[in-house]
């Protein structure tokens, strides 16, 4: 490396623009900055040596510089911003109606643009390669620019020397000449009182306050990083977790990925809706809306950590952890788990229950059996000696052609076809049952089964969440805010004052806020003889 | 109760009357040739904004405890709260830099949005599960508050861009300059197509197929834009210019898009009337008026408001929302619309901050980025909630 000695007798790292203790611009290197000839000097990171404007001959100083530099930043943020506005034209995969097949969805809806949407994969855009990789590159952005700028704006600042040279001061935005004799007392009396740190050497004054807030932007890239690999933890099983659980009133469930540990029971799901006759304060806008508005969602639930060990076979032993009152906003929280309340199904069927009749005589019952919908026997044998043998069973009916089927295995809609033998022990007849039908396939039957009645309960389903991450999310968020906080709400404002033969140069430079440091240096000059500086970089109008 | 919503929403007539007042008082400063700030029109502006403001929060906390909970549940409080944010944005700035043209700029656009958001269903709405919660005021309303703070750059930028853009020759700048003044017009026809036609209780019926059912849907504005396949019911209601298109979604597509329709056309007339009286671009009209500031100050008013605003805007808008999605929804960020254009939003400001840092990016150039940062903020408030259906739509 080639170090760079100034005039005044500091040794400068290679690259440097501005020499690190008396600012004078260093010959050969000011192209780095874009400094012209007698134009204002750059002040950005004070003219240090920064490595990516040094060298540039290796692999490794290529990657550098590309990462390192403000305007690639800009463009990750911008193509990132691109990105996420297009994935918002249409929803995401993850909010079409559930059992919606998104092959077929977004053409349906959406006709040719929802099609290309779906092909180009934007439905899901969020969690694509190609959206992790830009992330992830703005990531890499943020240590290489924040390393390459931090390092070398420190050591510029801590070498700084009050005594500058002339250049310096008179190549700054804020500068003044006064030819008469000053009250430096006052000047630094004044300056003290504006909370001004103030150093002295042979005549010299550099007065400086808020530097720390040149720190802000680096701390705030600490905090997105920290944020960024706390998201990237999410992957780590141990760490995330995500399930789900439907639970039916009255029933206990092993809590899903807790291997067994914890066990929850619904004792009783609440749905509760406002009443316009009863809250005068919503009554206008419930009767304008006309549709029921909720106003509670609740899961009534025991939550047991089980004590044996779990071996195949052996019932579980269960003691009871806590009673909950789960509603939206306030999950049950134990041994690092959640549950949050996230939806529910009212009514579903719990059981049915049948009568058997000769048909077209419904005085004499032939017998009455109940059929447990969860766990439905094969035969049912009644009083009279008939039986019924339960053939098919779909949980949740429909029609699909001319053939019956069953969307799923939750008795929403429960349909049964029954071979009944009649007490004679004669051939079986084909039924057909459900809610509200009755179906005689040959029209022949002798016998007629009717629904004789029903329960329902209401199902609650909970998510279960671990989420270890969180408290990185957390550091992370609160460190970027300090940073920022620390970066946007102070400035960092320096004043020069230098004695010349006939009088004083000052001078002044911040890093936002010029109005501030105006003010500022208008009240540390007062009643000192010092002339107001000129700011030399006025936009013209 | 009752009557406790009747004060609450007279407090806010109120407020509403004080800043229009305000206006006209910061307007009278402009005509002062001198640069002087502390005129006394200025003196009587700053006082009678800030009695609007505490008139308006007068609104807020009454409707607060006719509500028992925080008035920012649906579109209408959350815009109208959103204008008195912007209002105290405006106040904590005048006493920073006590520039009297900033007011003159942003008490219109708050009266505007607090116009804008009495169009909305304005009854005391209760509140779904998902919204109890502490977070629902502390969330909503840092969020606005950073907004609020972040659209003063925007009043500082348009002020510049008046101000600076040359108007010897016509340009991209002159063009776009415009259209921005026109998007202020179609807002205000937007408000009196709507009073219009609201007190003329204007209303047509048509069934029209949706998701292939026929369905009733209904207009309170002349249909231009009439349902796709839709049948007018109403006798003696205006017969529909046209149809809206087939790929227009939903039972109100083709209502908002009429809405769209009116609100651009009678902004046109409005701009086309004053562009006719000032037989010039209206940027043009008032540049002259606003020659004496400096555009040095006006530029660093609108970088002050972004590194204001920007902190408050990500603890508001991003920090406080993911803790609550956390508690209400198990996950602290799940890309719903209003979650990535708050993301957006962000970035956009991101991306401004460290475009100030590069050399060329101040005064023009910075103005025009902080009349985007305010597009895509309206663009959340607006479109987001009224065309990319998603978990945060009130209306």
């Amino acid at each position: 490396m080639k170090k760079i000695k100034c005039e005044c007798g500091h040794v400068n790292p290679e690259g440097t623009v501005l020499c690190e203790a008396c600012g004078k611009p260093i010959e050969g290197n000011q192209h780095i900055d874009g400094n012209k000839k007698d134009s204002l000097l750059n002040m950005r990171y004070e003219g240090s040596a920064r490595r990516s404007q040094t060298y540039n001959r290796s692999i490794v100083d290529k990657v550098w510089n590309f990462f390192s530099s403000v305007k690639v930043g800009v463009w990750l943020i911008i193509i990132t911003l691109v990105a996420s506005s297009l994935g918002t034209i249409f929803p995401q995969e993850m909010y079409i109606p559930p059992g919606a097949n998104p092959v077929t969805f977004y053409e349906d809806q959406y006709g040719l643009a929802g099609k290309i949407y779906y092909q180009l994969g934007f439905h899901n855009l969020y969690s694509s390669l190609w959206f992790m990789m830009m992330i992830a590159l703005i990531g890499v952005s943020l240590v290489i620019c924040s390393i390459d700028r931090v390092v070398p704006l420190h050591r510029a600042l801590k070498k700084q020397k009050p005594k500058r040279h002339h250049t310096f001061l008179k190549r700054q935005r804020i500068f003044g000449e006064t030819k008469a004799n000053v009250d430096m007392d006052a000047f630094k009396s004044n300056l003290h009182k504006n909370r001004y740190k103030v150093r002295e050497q042979e005549g010299h004054i550099l007065a400086e306050k808020g530097r720390f807030s040149r720190w802000g932007p680096y701390v705030n890239h600490i905090g997105l990083i920290i944020f960024l690999l706390g998201a990237l933890l999410r992957f780590l099983p141990s760490m995330y977790i995500d399930d789900f659980v439907w639970i039916r009133e009255g029933e206990t469930e092993v809590v899903p990925s807790t291997g067994g540990k914890y066990y929850v029971k619904n004792e009783d799901f609440i749905l509760e809706n406002y009443d316009p006759q009863e809250d005068k304060r919503f009554q206008e806008a419930l009767m304008n809306q006309n549709v029921p508005v909720a106003s509670n969602y609740q899961t009534n639930a025991v939550i047991y950590e089980r004590t044996n060990n779990d071996v195949v076979g052996a019932e579980p032993e269960l003691k009871v952890l806590s009673r909950e009152k789960i509603v939206v906003n306030e999950p049950a929280k134990f041994g690092g788990f959640a549950l949050y309340q996230s939806s529910f199904q009212l009514d579903e069927f719990s059981s049915m229950s049948f009568t058997l009749h000769e048909t077209g005589d419904e005085s004499a019952v032939l017998g009455k059996f109940t059929v447990d919908l969860t766990a439905p026997k094969m035969e049912y044998k009644l009083d009279s000696g008939a039986r019924v043998v339960i053939d098919e069973y779909f949980p949740e009916y429909y029609m699909d052609g001319n053939q019956p089927r069953s969307k799923s295995k939750f008795p929403k809609n429960p349909a049964f076809v029954f071979y009944v033998y009649p007490p004679d022990g004669g051939e079986p007849e084909v039924s057909f049952a459900g809610i509200g039908m009755n179906i005689d396939p040959t029209n022949e039957n002798d016998y007629k089964l009717n629904l004789a009645g029903f329960d329902t309960r209401d199902v609650t389903g909970l998510a279960v969440k671990k989420d270890y991450t969180l408290p990185f999310m957390g550091v992370g968020g609160l460190i970027f805010m300090i940073g920022v906080i620390q970066g946007m709400y102070w400035n960092h404002r320096r004043i020069w004052l230098q004695p010349t033969e006939d009088g004083v140069w000052i001078a002044g430079h911040t890093n936002k806020n010029w109005y501030g440091l105006k003010r500022d240096i208008e009240k540390s000059i007062q009643d000192t003889g010092i002339e107001m500086p000129e700011d030399q970089q006025q936009l013209k109008g | 109760m009752g009557d406790l919503v009747t004060i609450s929403s007279n407090l806010l007539y109120a407020s509403f009357f004080f800043y229009l007042i305000a206006t006209f008082f910061f307007g009278g400063t402009i005509r002062n040739e001198k640069t002087g700030n502390r005129g006394k029109a200025s003196t009587i502006g700053i006082s009678l904004t800030i009695a609007g403001f505490i008139t308006q929060l007068g609104y807020f906390f009454t409707r607060w405890v006719a509500s028992q909970h925080a008035p920012v549940s649906n579109l209408f409080e959350f815009t109208t709260f959103f204008g008195m944010m912007l209002v105290m944005a405006f106040i904590i700035i005048y006493f920073i830099y006590r520039l009297d043209v900033i007011g003159l700029f942003a008490l219109p656009i708050a009266l505007l949005i607090i116009a804008y958001a009495s169009m909305f269903p304005r009854e005391i709405s209760p509140l779904v599960p998902s919204l109890k919660s502490h977070w629902l005021y502390i969330h909503v309303t840092t969020a606005a508050v950073g907004e609020a703070i972040l659209a003063i750059s925007f009043v500082a930028g348009l002020i510049f861009l008046i101000r600076q853009i040359d108007q010897t020759k016509s340009s991209k700048h002159t063009f776009w300059l415009e259209f921005v003044i026109y998007s202020i017009f179609s807002t205000l026809g937007f408000i009196i197509m709507t009073t219009t036609f609201g007190a003329m209780d204007y209303q047509a019926q048509f069934q029209a197929p949706v998701e292939e059912q026929i369905v009733n849907v209904e207009y309170e504005m002349p249909a231009i834009a009439g349902p796709n396949g839709g049948e007018l019911q109403t006798e003696g209601a205006m017969q529909p210019v046209f149809e809206a298109p087939g790929w227009m979604r939903g039972q109100d597509a083709a209502r908002k898009f009429n809405t769209l329709i009116w609100s651009l056309l009678s902004g046109l007339v409005l701009y086309g009337i004053v562009r006719l009286l000032l037989r010039k671009r209206v940027a043009a009209a008032l540049q002259p008026k606003l020659k004496k500031f400096n555009p040095d100050l006006i530029d660093e008013v609108s970088y002050r408001a972004v590194s204001i605003g920007f902190p408050v805007f990500t603890l508001g808008a991003i920090i406080f929302a993911m803790i609550w999605a956390q508690e209400a929804w198990n996950r602290f960020w799940g890309w719903d619309p209003k979650e990535v254009w708050a993301l957006i939003t962000w970035l956009f400001y991101a991306f401004f901050l460290h475009l100030r840092l590069s050399r060329g990016w101040h005064g023009t150039k910075s103005a025009w980025l902080a009349v985007g940062g305010f597009a895509i903020i309206m663009f959340n408030l607006i479109a987001v909630n009224l065309v990319i259906a998603g978990l945060h739509s009130y209306a």
